[in-house]
């Protein structure tokens, strides 16, 4: 039988593509499982919108401190000057409040529409921003469903400003400057896996406080920064409608076809040039023995 | 007219460097002041950041460079890859006449809009990042693009160069071009395929955040397909500007064959629509968004598919059957009116959808935008005046292929005997 040439473009693709792909996505397809990461659990709860966090966050890496108090209703966000806000919400429990911080998505976006590796994923689990590597081209603030990252618009020198958990400090061994400060307790840092136990329990002991679910758990394949509270989460402005799926299976599908549409296109217009060229050949051909 | 053998060739260059025809005209003029202006905004672009100069939003991180310089011109470049597609691929001989305006064009959007690229990154001077050194995001859509685009406009410049071998005079270059040219037609075309479709892949991760009318996982496909239309119409209309403003270097043949490749132009546009708005109308029903249709952007919507996609779809099909060149050339105004909207509506207006208020784009923004497409059609210009891109060859060139024949209809008898045998 041998190899025909269909199957032996079949096999080149399919070799092709594996090459590829092994490199570029066996590395970081499933961090999940494998890793332990750590993140910080928020109890909303235990918070009292005091803004140590925040002024905390500020001192930490030298960005100004904020001006204005936590005030029911008023909605901040994150900027490029304050990566960690403490909002209130009016909700059926009464005023609660909610952290707004990067996310530290297990699955992280930002890091995989990144084309400098400038966001990245680290081995610990903060998501961090390298200065040195980034362009500005600004495709993480595109990808992020929690449109976290925030770009300094008014620098020549722009930097894309967000939480890091503390990366440094984390390799010195000490805890984020944030969960250091919170005098109720309502921040934590440690393993994941520990603290997805922790607010279970904290559920499970007191079952009339909180709402049964801990978002980060599940939301946008697992977050770093995980959230429990007294009232549903919508309530607190946390997103319900992202899905469960980590954001980079979306633009998978598409990386993944990239290596076969490189390697079998080609192949397959050389084909059809050189049918159409012999068709042409052919016909010239004919008409030459017509005329003879 | 003298020849870079005639005068040798630095004399050559300093000739063809000077302007020719009239100098103030009032495209020049338009043109001219624009530039300077932007020049003026990009150095505070510089000097200050970038929300100096556009509307600066945390919640839509691109402005206009990206979005209709980069995203939406990218898709009317589209034609180059089609039409060499037809001509060396298909063997359609009738379309070679476009065939040399059609890839200058789409050469100069790639280096005119990549330059609109550098000027919206935040730290372009790290754009070497993805390119050289250990910083390669592999697994981001972005990074492919950005790849297709350096590699794309490669295959671009040598696929133009024997146009500009000839104008120089290279003999021995030309031949090396040629030779190189269907290699590079191939493989350009699968660059545009995929860089054309990551465009649209670019947005795959911002689910929540586009309005779902606009939103599918098939966006890099719908982007595909409409870059064959669009880059189509686009060729429609510059074709019918450059009949009347370069008549003088539009050798009797490109004249002659303009209508009948108008027309079949239109036809294909008009396949290639249908077939796009056929995929809009499935992505539409599979992603059960009939609750949307009833509101203001639900109109909106409607407006862009029906006005913008139907509309000029049966146009360019009425313009081909009557043979009317002026319906085709509405039809293709049309379609690409369409594309502005449809990547537009997907970057800017219903992205951040659910916000209060619409971010309109600054005057400055505007102007900068207009300045980058004023170069390119002026530096397209300055090579249509001087090189063969409409004139026809130089004699040289055809004494060469006049040679050619000889030999082939020599061995076509040999082949022809052995197979008789």
């Amino acid at each position: 039988m041998g190899l025909d040439r269909r199957s032996f473009l079949k096999t080149l693709g399919v070799a092709g593509a594996t090459l590829t792909l092994g490199k570029s996505f066996g590395a970081s397809a499933d961090p999940v499982s494998d890793t332990e990461f750590y993140g910080i659990l928020y109890d909303s709860t235990r918070c009292v919108g005091c803004q140590s966090c925040e002024f905390a966050c500020a001192e930490e890496y030298g960005l100004p401190f904020p001006t204005e108090a936590v005030e029911t209703g008023v909605i901040k966000s994150t900027t490029d000057k304050q990566r960690v806000v403490i909002n209130s919400y009016s909700t059926s429990k009464g005023d609660q409040f909610i952290r707004k911080s990067c996310n530290h998505c297990n699955n992280p976006a930002c890091a995989s529409a990144c084309l400098t590796k400038a966001m990245y994923k680290t081995e610990e689990g903060p998501v961090i921003w390298r200065e040195d590597k980034c362009m500005g081209c600004r495709s993480c603030m595109i990808s992020c469903p929690f449109d976290i990252p925030k770009f300094e618009y008014d620098s020549p020198n722009p930097k894309v400003e967000k939480c890091r958990m503390c990366y440094e400090r984390m390799q010195n061994g000490s805890m984020p400057a944030c969960v250091e400060v919170c005098p109720p307790e309502a921040l934590l840092f440690g393993k994941r896996r520990d603290l997805i136990e922790i607010a279970r329990t904290r559920i499970y002991t007191e079952p009339e406080k909180y709402h049964h679910a801990i978002y980060g758990e599940h939301e946008v394949g697992g977050t770093g920064l995980l959230t429990i509270s007294a009232v549903p989460f919508e309530e607190l402005g946390l997103r319900k409608d992202l899905g469960n799926t980590s954001y980079p299976e979306y633009s998978k599908t598409f990386l993944y076809s990239v290596p076969a549409v490189l390697i079998l296109w080609p192949a397959f217009l050389l084909g059809l040039h050189n049918s159409v060229k012999e068709r042409k050949k052919n016909k010239l051909n004919q008409e030459e023995e017509e005329q003879s | 007219m003298k020849t870079a053998e005639q005068t040798g060739f630095f004399r050559f260059i300093m000739y063809e460097l000077k302007p020719k025809g009239k100098i103030i005209t009032p495209f020049n003029v338009i043109a001219g002041i624009t530039i300077l202006v932007a020049a003026y905004i990009l150095f505070f672009r510089f000097k200050d950041g970038l929300g100096s100069v556009i509307h600066a939003s945390q919640d839509l991180p691109w402005g206009l460079w990206i979005n209709f310089n980069v995203i939406t011109g990218v898709a009317f470049a589209g034609g180059a890859f089609v039409v060499t597609f037809m001509v060396y691929i298909m063997g359609m001989e009738k379309y070679r006449p476009i065939v040399r305006a059609t890839v200058l064009y789409a050469l100069l959007s790639y280096m005119f809009y990549a330059g609109a690229l550098l000027l919206d990154l935040g730290r372009p001077w790290k754009v070497i990042n993805p390119i050289i050194g250990n910083s390669f995001g592999i697994s981001s859509v972005l990074f492919l693009v950005a790849w297709h685009f350096l590699l794309y406009m490669g295959s671009l410049f040598i696929e133009f160069s024997p146009t500009v071998t000839e104008w120089a005079a290279w003999k021995r270059w030309r031949k090396i071009a040629v030779k190189m040219t269907l290699a590079v037609v191939i493989f350009g075309i699968a660059l545009s395929t995929l860089h054309q479709s990551g465009l649209g892949a670019l947005f795959l991760m911002a689910k929540p955040k586009i309005h779902p009318l606009w939103y599918s996982e098939f966006i890099p496909l719908l982007f595909f397909i409409s870059s064959i239309f669009a880059g189509l119409s686009l060729v429609i209309i510059m074709e019918t500007i450059n009949q009347r403003v370069f008549k003088q270097e539009m050798a009797f043949e490109f004249k002659s064959a303009h209508r009948s490749i108008m027309m079949s132009l239109a036809r294909v546009c008009a396949v290639t629509m249908f077939v796009y708005l056929f995929m809009t109308i499935l992505v539409f029903i599979h992603g059960n968004n009939f609750g949307f249709i009833n509101t203001p952007y639900g109109y909106w919507y409607l407006v862009e598919v029906i006005g913008f996609v139907l509309i000029p779809c049966v146009i360019f099909l009425f313009g081909y059957n009557r043979r009317n060149l002026l319906l085709v050339r509405t039809a293709a105004i049309m379609a690409i009116l369409g594309i502005v909207l449809n990547r537009l509506n997907i970057s800017m207006i219903a992205y951040h959808w659910y916000d209060k208020g619409f971010h309109y784009p600054t005057w400055k923004e505007v102007v900068v935008s207009v300045a980058v497409i004023f170069v390119q059609i002026l530096v397209f210009r300055w090579i249509i005046r001087r090189m063969p891109v409409y004139r026809g060859s130089p004699s040289w060139v055809k004494e060469e292929q006049h040679k050619k024949p000889q030999i082939n209809q020599e061995k076509r008898r040999k082949l022809w005997k052995v197979s008789a045998e």
